[in-house]
């Protein structure tokens, strides 16, 4: 299919978004029951009758789950509900042990919230939220025997309960309408921001690439103008940040397209690809899909006390945009250097990176420019990256006496992102430490000032400043493990000109 | 020591504790008992012969080395197919759990256990406890010990037949609608639905969950106190369990005195559909505790002519949710799995052939009940209906301790009388409903029979919730001046087997 460009779709539309964002809990336990959530077990060794909707077995409401839900509400600026109750969606799938999930309905936990963004400019951007509800995950299906690993063409497919009932908490906005052009921007801001603020209150890591965190992008386009919203397309499951942004921008275009074609949008939920950003149609969604939600009869309705959401409304973190507005300050950046720390999620690699003793300018550095660089061409987060913030201190240390220059330093980060081991252990395998031993180093010198006497004659002239050209030869024959200062004052010492 | 069959639960638990007796042969008496006449009654769905045994050595073991045994040790008890047993196979009267064995113990088995009560094995009852007759049992229908043509009631037929035929002297039950309570009236036996969420459901295989409730059926009132105590209290496992002191229903039902009690005649349960000796029976019941000094009122609670349609739409929606599990995929039966088919298909299949008809049906209404753009008008007038009858419960227990009323309108009826006919069937949960409605406690007990039939009738007992206590005083007042009365207990005029 042939989309029309970006710019011609905004040129006629406006773009509606809705995100959903689900959110899995790090509770040391299941939400219904006491079964652990580590991942990464053996399959199914995580269960017990509860998460296996054995017959006969009951749900008991973790209470660090409704905590975590409480604190996320009170972060997203939401009213806390004073009486709420789970419901059952009702629906069959294999993963899904009791063929409903236990979920909340029209009674969530927490409801009519804003989260204010920052896009790149700095301007921001107040993202409505509809409600923060909990529920249970469901298994995993493993599609065994086709091509594409899909359940179409499988020969049999493996089900593994052990993620079954882990606590989620979906966090649902408002139609986001205003953002314009600038909507898949964002969506992507949005989900970044909501992904630090999850992190900051310590409910989840969120990770994005191990599925802690998974965002549905819902998108319509409606004529400029026009009041009414269009028929939206739900793409699920969109796993990065950068994918937030291209499922929207994709969807944005192909709406735009099928319009124009005088089509109309099917209702339905697509799939998105990483490879080439595009998306493809799934399950239809006509209204014949009915979850028969009815309150869950077997948990008791959930009433936190309002002194107990008080406390916990104290005891929030800093939130992340004051936080970012903070350290903006305390690092002496400009607007624009900050936007790049942030667009680099630096931020909280520089913080460890401090706290680990290193100076905060040299902690940006290394983070911003080497491992930054690093994580852009490997298209990874930079918190992903193989080196904690302690080895990029120890590598600041080590610059700080002297022990390493910038060149050499380069080498030691290499060296840890291969899997070499410390910093420390590095220096030592490769011999990269600098050299500012005055014997090891005059022949050197020595044979510098020969190999260029006219410079060298300049110096003795006067001219210190050419002395630069005999320090780079000394460097390149050193190999770059020279200590250059030491070996400026080498070269003025021997020419006189000290 | 003969007939060890026809103690009661306390006699036999006090001739084990005092040696009179061992626990083994008080089993093995019972398992002689449904050896000979369960093939006519039909109230085993299976028969722990080991386990049983094992349990009455351990009690026996126990008693031998000077420990103290509880007021149930080595009591032998008939647990209905609904609750878990680990190890046992537990099947909920349907096809579709058949050869399934529970990898865990509802908290009730597991109280049973620490009781020292032996478990003899399951009980037949209706599919998924869904009926009033038994009939509706993958199994085969029960035989009431006093008519064998004739249901025992249900769900829980086989858990009364068992009693009334002297199969064990104790039995559990669960009570969604009247499952306790119609087949004790229709047995000429006791049984108690305790106040909702003062019985743990962990492992009670649901039905529908904001009714059902586990409880206890015995022959006698003082039996099933005891069994109530044993089983009822706080479990951490289930979020609707009440944490609170269970009532002192034991001393209740032994104190025999209503004197200075106010108790209410439900002026709703008579009428058209009551049957004569049942109508007769109750009044007798009504002058008799007048006799005994209790000051007996009419109470009218006009919310109640909307319960039966109120719960035969909350029922089966929460059934239709609670059966979606049985999908093939992970337990119990699977049929057409041959590698060509899909999971949808397999599942499909396998419910086709798995559940019977009234399962079917209460599925497909609850399902309807509950999809969108009928909510409202379903459940959701349904839940009101509930609310007002709360509301009529309140108003009532206002003025008196307890109502009273006939637990169901009729004596038991022949089998196959109303299996083509729901409603007819529906209507004998008529005077039970409204307790499951509103989550309060109530009782039947034999209060005669029929003059016209010679079967047994139940007289309900209700009281407000964890008010259990208020049934076990009526309750055992009653008993005791009507087997004054007649000089025996109603079961012993029942036919030999």
């Amino acid at each position: 299919m042939n989309l029309v460009s970006y710019d011609d779709a905004m040129a006629s539309y406006d773009p509606v978004m809705g995100l959903e964002v689900h959110v899995e809990l790090g509770t040391k336990t299941k939400m219904f029951c006491g079964c652990s959530t580590t991942l990464g077990a053996e399959p199914n060794s995580q269960t017990c009758p509860t998460c296996l909707g054995l017959p006969g077995s009951l749900p008991v409401v973790n209470a660090i789950g409704v905590e975590s839900a409480i604190k996320i509400g009170l972060a997203l600026n939401c009213e806390i509900a004073q009486w709420c109750r789970f419901a059952r969606k009702n629906y069959f799938y294999p993963d899904m042990p009791k063929n409903f999930q236990t979920s909340q309905y029209d009674e969530p936990i927490a409801f009519n919230g804003y989260l204010d963004v920052q896009l790149e400019d700095g301007e921001i951007f107040r993202v409505q939220i509809e409600r923060a509800h909990m529920e249970e995950d469901t298994g995993k299906s493993s599609h065994i025997g086709g091509a594409t690993g899909r359940i179409h063409g499988a020969s049999h497919s493996l089900l593994d309960y052990n993620r079954a009932g882990i606590p989620l908490i979906e966090i649902v906005t408002k139609p986001i309408e205003g953002a314009g052009v600038r909507a898949p921007e964002v969506a992507k801001a949005y989900v970044a921001e909501l992904r630090e603020l999850i992190k900051a209150l310590g409910v989840s890591e969120a990770r994005m690439d191990k599925g802690q965190m998974r965002c549905d992008v819902n998108l319509s386009l409606r004529p400029h103008g026009r009041e009414k919203f269009g028929t939206r397309s739900e793409t699920k499951n969109v796993n990065s940040l950068r994918s937030v942004e291209r499922a929207a921008r994709f969807e944005i275009m192909r709406h735009a397209t099928v319009l124009d074609d005088g089509g109309t949008i099917v209702q339905e939920t697509r799939h998105f690809h990483e490879e080439d950003g595009s998306t493809t149609a799934g399950r239809i969604k006509d209204n014949a899909e009915d979850y028969r939600y009815f309150p869950e009869p077997d948990l008791v309705p959930i009433a936190p006390a309002r002194a107990w959401v008080e406390e916990l409304r104290a005891a929030l973190p800093e939130l992340p945009r004051l936080r970012r507005a903070r350290l903006q300050g305390e690092w002496g950046l400009s607007d624009q250097d900050m936007q790049s720390v942030l667009n680099a999620g630096a931020v909280q690699p520089i913080l460890e990176t401090i706290a680990a003793g290193a100076p905060a300018d040299q902690a940006r550095k290394w983070w911003m420019g080497e491992l930054a660089r690093r994580a852009n061409e490997s298209g990874t987060d930079l918190s992903e990256q193989p080196i904690t913030p302690g080895q990029v201190a120890r590598v600041c240390a080590l610059v700080a006496e002297g022990k390493l220059n910038d060149k050499l330093a380069r080498q030691v980060i290499e060296g840890v992102l291969a899997g070499q081991g410390e910093p420390d252990e590095v220096v030592a395998a490769r011999g990269l430490a600098v050299v500012s031993d005055d014997s090891a180093l005059g022949a050197a010198v020595d044979q510098a000032i020969a190999d260029n006497p006219a410079i060298a004659d300049k110096i003795r002239d006067g001219k210190v400043a050419a002395v630069g050209a005999l320090v780079g030869a000394v460097m390149k024959t050193t190999r770059g493990q020279a200590d250059a200062a030491r070996v400026k004052d080498l070269l003025l010492q021997k020419l006189g000109a000290a | 020591m003969t007939d060890l069959i026809k103690y009661t639960a306390a006699d036999t638990a006090a001739a084990i504790a005092s040696g009179q007796v061992s626990a083994v042969e008080v089993a093995q008496a019972h398992l002689d008992r449904i050896d000979a006449v369960d093939k006519k009654v039909n109230a085993f769905l299976h028969v722990d012969t080991e386990g049983a045994l094992a349990a009455a050595r351990a009690v026996d073991d126990r008693r031998a080395k000077g420990e103290e045994l509880g007021p149930l040790a080595g009591v032998p008890l008939a647990l209905k197919d609904v609750f878990t047993t680990k190890g046992v196979p537990t099947t909920c009267g349907s096809k579709i759990l058949e050869g399934w064995i529970p990898p865990y113990d509802a908290t009730l088995t597991s109280r049973l256990k620490d009781a020292g009560v032996v478990i003899l094995g399951k009980t037949n009852m209706d599919e998924f406890a869904m009926g009033s007759s038994t009939e509706n049992s993958a199994y085969g229908p029960t035989g009431n010990p006093w008519d064998l043509s004739r249901i025992p009631g249900g769900s829980g037929g086989g858990s009364a037949a068992a009693l009334a035929a002297y199969e064990a002297p104790l039995a559990i039950g669960t009570d969604t609608g009247g499952s306790i309570r119609q087949p004790g009236a229709v047995t000429g036996t006791v049984g108690v639905k305790p106040t909702y969420g003062s019985v743990s459901r962990y492992g009670l295989v649901a039905f529908s969950s904001s009714l059902d409730q586990g409880g206890p059926c015995a022959r006698t009132v003082l039996d099933a106190a005891l069994l109530h105590e044993a089983i009822a209290g706080h479990d951490p496992l289930d979020s609707t369990s009440i944490d609170a002191p269970v009532p002192a229903v034991v001393a209740a039902a032994k104190l025999r005195d209503v004197r200075g009690m106010r108790i209410g005649v439900v002026k709703e349960f008579a009428g058209e559909g009551y049957q004569a000796g049942v109508m007769q029976r109750f009044n007798e019941s009504v002058e008799l505790l007048r006799e005994l000094g209790a000051e007996v009122v009419e109470v009218s609670c006009p919310s109640f002519t909307l319960a039966l349609p109120a719960y035969y739409l909350i029922a089966p929606s929460e059934a239709s949710s609670n059966l979606a599990r049985f999908d093939a995929m992970r337990y119990g039966l699977r049929v057409g799995d041959d590698g060509t088919r899909s999971a949808e298909d397999v599942t499909a299949l396998t419910r086709e052939a798995g559940f019977g008809p009234e399962v079917k049906r209460r599925i497909i209404l609850g399902t309807y009940a509950l999809s969108s753009g009928y909510y409202d008008a379903y459940y959701g007038s349904a839940q009101k209906v509930r609310t007002l009858i709360s509301r009529d419960f309140d108003a009532a227990f206002a003025g008196v301790d307890v109502l009273i009323s006939p637990t169901t309108p009729t004596t038991a009826f022949p089998i196959g009388e109303r299996a083509d006919d729901p409603m007819a069937m529906y209507l004998a949960d008529l005077c039970t409903i409204p307790s499951n409605l509103a989550g309060n406690a109530a009782m039947s007990l034999p209060c005669g029979l029929a003059p016209e039939d010679n079967l047994p009738v139940g007289l309900q007992i209700i009281a407000p919730a964890m008010a259990d206590d208020r049934l076990y005083r009526v309750g055992g007042a009653v008993e005791a001046a009507l087997n004054d009365k007649w000089g025996h207990p109603l079961l012993e005029e029942a036919p030999a087997l």
